[in-house]
């Protein structure tokens, strides 16, 4: 039981790593407030939630466990609410989304 | 394990840094308050690594605090950068001209 807990907690470690590096590199390469929210939010929610579901099932199942669990409901909620009321903003204040400038124009 | 928490939490730490970054040079206040949001919620996972490392079961109320705190000083930034106010009941009634036009 514990090997097995272990075997799921690093690969989901693992996969947390994994996004959280890809929404940072998105967050700074991207040229656009929206797909820099797009990416963002992926590393909000899917990069920070699976680490924090890695660490509540270190140690058996303790009452902290449970407020680890609420943390990760939080996140699923707060991230896309943040990408959503952000690109809103953007949009409503006049942001142009980012287009690929055409070939043969300077 | 101790060791991949540690080196979990150095790394998220170096990200967070890289997303300050872009709080400040991003172009918008958008995107300076995106980039803070992110790297407040990698500082909230590296709180419950410590938690999970060290055995101080409090930091996890901390981060709580700091996720909740986090979602709702977003939120209430982005209607004020929005509309220019806080509240959204009514919101034509400040919006109506001073000569009464607009008025029942």
């Amino acid at each position: 039981m514990t090997l097995a807990a272990n075997v799921v907690s690093v690969a989901l470690i693992l996969v947390g790593l994994t996004f959280v590096l890809g929404g940072t590199v998105g967050l700074i390469r991207l040229p656009d407030l929206f797909s820099r929210a797009h990416a963002a939010s992926k590393c909000d929610s899917v990069g920070a939630g699976s680490i924090l579901l890695a660490l509540a099932l270190q140690d058996g199942l303790t009452y902290g466990d449970l407020k680890i669990v609420l943390i990760v409901l939080l996140a699923l909620v707060s991230a896309p609410t943040i990408a959503h009321a952000l690109a809103r903003a953007g949009y409503r204040t006049g942001l142009v989304a980012w287009t690929r400038p055409e070939k043969g124009r300077p | 394990m101790t060791t991949l928490l540690w080196a979990a939490a150095i790394a998220l730490l170096l990200m967070a840094f890289a997303c300050l970054w872009r709080a400040d040079v991003g172009p918008t206040i958008q995107d300076r308050l995106l980039a803070v949001n992110v790297a407040g919620t990698k500082t909230l996972v590296v709180l419950v690594l410590l938690a999970t490392i060290a055995g101080h079961d409090f930091l996890i109320d901390v981060a709580i605090v700091l996720g909740l705190l986090n979602l709702i000083i977003t939120l209430a930034a982005t209607r004020f950068i929005e509309s220019g106010r806080l509240s959204s009941e009514s919101p034509t009634a400040l919006d109506r001209p001073l000569g009464g036009e607009g008025r029942p």
